[in-house]
């Protein structure tokens, strides 16, 4: 170490009592100041807040007036103040990255319960910092350049909203989506809770909106097969699947449709309840309005016969040989609006969805309540024919539950009790309500349940053991049975009915893990994409340039996906009218005068951002794509790769300061 | 040859001979080769861990204890009886969940000079094996007799199924082990919809009343799907079914005649063995007409099977593919 | 009508210390985790059990009763003794709690503290127990002489004709089966007998 040390001054937060309570401050800060001198500390104080603008005044004050080189903050997580303490320092005229936060609430006081055990280990991260930060250097950001073109991914109203707001704003935008018309589920609703506002006529205007706007360039039946680049400068290949159909020549006229003579269950769009042809649309409104051919079922791709629908297209717009088309878009920022599935109720083999003929799903009544469904919104059994005169409706179905989802689905009280006013209104039937808790907390939705609680509907707490046709005697006969503890009369019950409503809850897109990392974010352990702040900064990831809305990242009702549809594209505009974003500069280089060129590296790297001179023989890194992720510097074997803010020295500094006292 | 360690339990000598025999002649059709656990004792039933737990835990683990020593070319010990399965199950389960409760019957253990190390054997019921190890098909091969028009409810019962500590079972519930194993015989199996339902278990014994009506239940439910016979898994299901369903019927003035065998007796008839050397005639509740619709000892006279109906209305889901524990996918048509 | 105190120190009032830890107390003497405190009363154990009709309380309610310190009312309950141990609860709990395990658990304290009503259960379970303690193998027929004569003589001669059909048709020993190393099993149990299940 040299004999010169910088001047470095050591600030010690008490953050009110979050980690004054756990951790001597005062002990601590005295500490420093005395043991810490002969490592170049020379001011050591203490603040009960020092975020506040009194506590960063003070750091400015002292490093004006004493000429700190250096300053080391013991407070809290870096995630939260790095920023803040940087600025300050550069307020003051130092460079910022000669600031280092120590964070002594997240990974001491929050974690500890021992009070000598936290103040010894502050001290000993204090110390590492304080060894750490005489080697830092002075770093510039990198500025780039953001692409002011933005990609959304995924069509529900979350995605249409956030392409809107964008394409509003005068900006281009990219709507990817892999079903053949964008909507989402919202599309296959009948009626919205808890105004009862039909879900069509509020999503359809802006589904128009959305696949003619100038701004905007709708790919439906197509997919993202790969993401390179970072933020602002991000390239993206699509993959248009073939729709069989040419784009340019078809009018939407629908004589294909009414002419394919072949009939499959629509497993998407009717939920499994209602057929469709192999060349469809999935709904009237559907946009864009071009059929798709389901080539698996197609007879003509299976016999080679049939071309129905060549036959009678009046345009010739029928193309049996289209292929695949992948384009290559380059886009700042990207938005995944990618939604949910539903939870499979043949999973709760209690229940006998898919063995008894008369248990229907929630998304399978929804589109047997709706006019343009099945059954022409005729509430029916499975016979298609009778209306059944009770109906239970259970809550909670693969949600709250270990056996299969812990999370609450958040939606599925209110989608209940949507049902029960439903069911009343068009049958008159009896209807009861199975729930565990009734959780109605946004607007106007406890009026709701005042309402259907005065409709009559019959509500039963407790969560439905089983729905059999094992009977118990004749007067259960025929019968759906609903075996419940009725839990606050305190006894079972067993309800005859003729038809069971399983509310299912929501779950995560069965590959949103691949999808996730193809974008390079993560999910919780439940599956749901982690937002790099669940309260502050719901609609960003930790990874930058890669945003989030909707139920992607968890449960969410209609007007919250509609709200982070437009949080995201507010947070997407903020980035492209900067014009420029700064880069962390926390960047690895290579020392070519070390480097080997055994190449051990070139394909180590997850941002591709190393590539081989081979008139040089030398590996390069790429600023811009670097991350800093350190992986590189961990497998050069020559030593030839180092990570800025995390060289050697620094790293042995810190250990020798970390064990300075044991 | 797949070998087990055999535990046969208590009633395999007793109310439940007839699975033992029909067990025994069943055997070398499907190689299986059972060396019995050398001097195991009971395994408590649902009785003892009502007394005292420690003890009950013991007296399980010393069967293991002893599997465990005498492994010899495999791990697994095969026990035909639910309650039997159920509690070797547990406690080799719980040993390693709770090491308080492992290491205090350990020390009861060493008072016998033996150890128990959880995870050392695996436990494993008679129809996991036959279904996972031999499986479906070498059955359906020693087929001579199919039961072809016998119209079955199979019974597993509770213990088996549930809690399924290992997770060996395609389902809790509504599992499809035994009625795959008896549609491979050749019989027409009923959705029985309380396949899992509960006997009544010690009821009998301790609250007959409450044990009437689950039994009543179940006969009546077997009865109303017109079932010839019902199968069972569990030596305490075919003991109440059987030979409690008499007083059921005088309880509660009906007139059920619904007969309950084990599922390896329907295997050896279904194999050309003897009625007799299957264990048939051991049951109160005489199975000679549900014999006599497959031919046997009685003129053959075939119920009408309802004629496959065109689907009409609106569309079912498809059923879950259920898996078995050796990864086996069974999708139902 | 009485006055809203007296209701109050009735059922679920002022507890002694040792009451509220109740629902620990029988979590901790559970084998297996028996994930007790997570219950959220949602009654799938009290909609699933069979026999429920015949209990005084569901198991939900018994367990409401753990978490209010009720001692004596949940150990003179009936419930524990009507569980026919189907499991059927244990596996739908959302909760994952080892609902039957705790009924074993309910039944040894009731034994214990001699709290339950109808002593014909823990007679049965003794009995059973007895002859496991004497044969290492359960018997039949001994344990039906003799829990029958004890307590339901007046059910024998119904039952006269099963007995017989199971005798004849040899389903039942005359004898019981006794296990060759008694005396280590004997060893073992008695060894058992000494130690309690804690944390």
């Amino acid at each position: 170490m040299s004999e010169q040390k910088p001047k470095i001054g050591v600030y010690v937060c008490h953050c009110g009592s979050n980690i004054a309570g756990m951790v001597d401050v005062e002990n601590v800060r005295d500490w420093a100041q005395e043991t810490l001198g002969k490592d170049g500390v020379v001011v050591s104080r203490d603040y009960k807040f020092m975020c506040s603008s009194l506590g960063q005044e003070l750091i400015e004050k002292d490093i004006k007036e004493l000429g700190l080189e250096r300053v080391v903050v013991a407070a809290c997580s870096p995630h939260l103040h790095e920023k803040t303490f940087r600025t300050a320092s550069e307020r003051a005229g130092l460079n910022p990255y000669l600031t280092e936060l120590v964070s002594i609430r997240e990974q001491v006081s929050w974690v500890h319960t021992d009070k000598d055990v936290a103040t010894e280990k502050s001290k000993a991260l204090v110390s590492g910092a304080v060894h750490r930060v005489a080697y830092n250097t002075e770093l510039q950001p990198l500025k780039v350049p953001i692409n002011p073109n933005t990609l959304v991914v995924g069509g529900g109203i979350a995605g249409i909203q956030a392409a809107l707001e964008i394409a509003n704003a005068g900006f281009h935008v990219y709507l990817v989506e892999r079903e053949p018309s964008i909507g989402g589920h919202m599309a296959q609703f009948d009626k919205t809770f808890p105004t009862l506002d039909c879900s069509a006529c509020i999503l359809t205007p802006r589904m128009v909106e959305a696949g003619t706007h100038p701004n905007i360039t709708l790919l439906t039946w197509s997919e993202v097969m790969s993401v390179s680049g970072y933020v602002g400068n991000f390239n993206v290949t699509i993959k248009k699947k073939a729709r069989y159909v040419n784009e340019e020549l078809c009018t939407g006229c629908g004589i294909c449709v009414e002419k394919c003579p072949q009939k499959v269950i629509d497993d998407v769009y009717e939920a499994g309840l209602g057929y469709r042809k192999v060349i469809y649309t999935p709904f009237a409104q559907a946009v864009p309005k071009y059929p798709v051919l389901d080539r698996p079922n197609c007879t003509f791709f299976k016999n080679g016969k049939c071309k129905a629908c060549e036959k009678f297209c009046p345009t010739n717009a029928i193309d049996f040989t289209q292929e695949d088309q992948y384009l290559n878009v380059e886009v700042g920022n990207i938005i995944l609006a990618t939604g949910y599935d539903l939870f499979d109720a043949r999973r709760v083999t209690n229940y006998g969805y898919g063995r008894l003929p008369n248990v229907f799903t929630s998304l399978e009544f929804e589109r047997m309540s709706n006019a343009a469904g099945p059954t022409g919104g005729e509430i029916t059994l499975r016979d298609g024919k009778t209306k059944p005169e009770t109906v239970g409706i259970i809550h909670c179905v693969g949600s709250r539950d270990k056996n299969f989802n812990n999370y609450c689905s958040s939606i599925c009280c209110m989608q209940s009790l949507k049902f029960a006013h439903l069911v009343k209104e068009r049958t008159g039937a009896t209807v009861y309500e199975f729930y565990i808790d009734m959780r109605t907390p946004m607007k106007a939705y406890d009026e709701f349940y005042q309402r259907v609680l005065e409709e009559g509907t019959l509500f039963v707490r407790g969560k439905v053991a089983e729905v059999t046709n094992a009977t118990h005697g004749p007067h259960e006969k025929g019968k759906l049975i609903i075996q419940v503890e009725d839990t606050l009369v305190g006894k079972q019950r067993r309800i005859p009915v003729d038809m069971v409503i399983l509310s299912v809850g929501m779950e995560p897109r069965h590959d949103a893990k691949q999808v996730g990392q193809m974008f390079g974010i993560s999910c919780s352990s439940d599956g749901w994409y982690i937002e790099r702040h669940p309260k502050l900064d719901p609609v960003t990831t930790m990874t930058e340039g890669i945003l989030i809305a909707g139920c992607a990242s968890g449960p969410k009702d209609i007007p919250a996906s509609v709200a982070q549809g437009a949080a995201a594209a507010a947070r997407v505009l903020d980035k492209i009218l900067q014009k420029e974003v700064e880069l962390e500069p926390i960047r690895a280089t290579v020392d070519e005068a070390k480097c080997s060129g055994c190449r051990i590296c070139n394909n180590l790297c997850p941002f591709n951002a190393i590539s081989f001179l081979d008139d040089l023989a030398v590996t390069r890194i790429n600023p811009a794509l670097c991350q800093g992720c350190g992986t590189c510097v961990a497998a050069c074997p020559a030593g030839a790769i180092s990570g800025t803010g995390f060289s050697n020295e620094q790293i042995f500094a810190q250990i020798e300061g970390l064990l300075m006292g044991v | 040859m797949n070998k087990y360690l055999f535990y046969p339990g208590c009633s395999m000598e007793g109310s439940a001979r007839a699975y033992y025999e029909s067990l025994k002649a069943i055997q070398p059709a499907l190689t299986m080769e059972l060396e019995e656990i050398e001097d195991w004792n009971c395994c408590g039933a649902t009785e003892y861990l009502s007394i005292n737990l420690i003890p009950a835990y013991s007296l399980i683990a010393r069967n293991l204890a002893l599997a465990a020593q005498q492994k010899n070319g495999t791990d697994t010990v095969m026990a035909p009886c639910s309650a039997c399965y159920l509690n070797l199950e547990k406690a080799d389960y719980y040993m390693a969940e709770r090491p308080a409760l492992g290491e205090k019957v350990n020390e009861a253990l060493a008072a016998g000079g033996l150890h128990y190390e959880p995870g050392s054997v695996q436990i494993r019921h008679l129809v996991d094996v036959i279904i996972n190890d031999i499986g479906l098909e070498t059955v359906k091969s020693k087929v001579v007799r199919p039961l072809t028009g016998l119209r079955v409810a199979p019974y597993l019962g509770c213990m088996v199924p549930r809690p399924d500590f290992a997770k060996r079972w395609s389902d809790h519930e509504h599992p499809s082990e035994l009625d795959d194993l008896m549609k491979a015989l050749g019989a027409e199996v009923i959705d029985f919809p309380m396949k899992t339902s509960c006997c009544g278990g010690h009821m009998t014994q301790i609250g007959p009343e409450t044990a009437y009506e689950l039994i009543r239940r179940l006969v009546a439910a077997a009865e109303e799907q017109g079932a010839d016979i019902m199968v069972t898994m569990c030596p305490m299901c075919q003991m109440n079914l059987d030979a409690y369903q008499g007083e059921t019927n005088r309880h509660f003035g009906t007139n059920y005649h619904m007969p309950i065998v084990f599922f390896t007796q329907l295997m050896a008839v279904a194999f050309g063995i003897d009625p007799k050397q299957a264990g048939f005639g051991l049951e109160l509740v005489s199975a000679k007409d549900a014999l006599a619709r497959i031919g046997l000892k009685a003129p053959e006279e075939q119920k009408p099977t309802p004629a496959r109906k065109k689907p009409e209305g609106l569309p079912m889901p498809k059923p879950l593919p259920k898996k078995y524990a050796s990864g086996q996918t069974v999708v139902e048509e | 009508m009485a006055p809203a105190e007296t209701v109050l120190t009735q059922g679920a009032g002022l507890k002694k210390p040792e009451d509220l830890t109740l629902l620990h107390e029988v979590a901790e003497a559970t084998a297996g985790v028996s994930h007790l405190e997570m219950c959220i009363q949602c009654g799938t154990c009290g909609g699933s059990c069979p026999s429920a009709a015949d209990m005084d309380h569901t198991p939900r309610a018994l367990f409401a009763m753990l978490r209010a310190g009720m001692r004596e009312e949940v150990l003179r309950s009936n419930t524990p003794w009507i569980c026919v141990s189907c499991y059927h609860c244990v596996v739908r709990c959302p909760q994952e709690v080892h609902i039957a395990d705790v009924m074993y658990t309910l039944k040894s304290m009731a034994i214990k503290a001699k709290k339950y009503t109808d002593s014909k259960p823990p007679d049965f379970s003794q009995t059973f127990v007895g002859m496991v303690e004497t044969f290492g193998r359960s018997f039949e027929l001994g344990l039906a002489t003799r829990f029958y004569l004890t307590h339901q003589p007046l059910r024998l001669p119904g039952m006269a004709g099963m007995g017989l059909g199971m005798l004849t048709k040899k389903r039942m020993n005359l004898t019981p089966n006794r296990i060759k190393n008694m005396d280590q099993l004997t060893a073992i149990l008695e060894k058992a007998k000494t130690l309690e299940l804690t944390s």
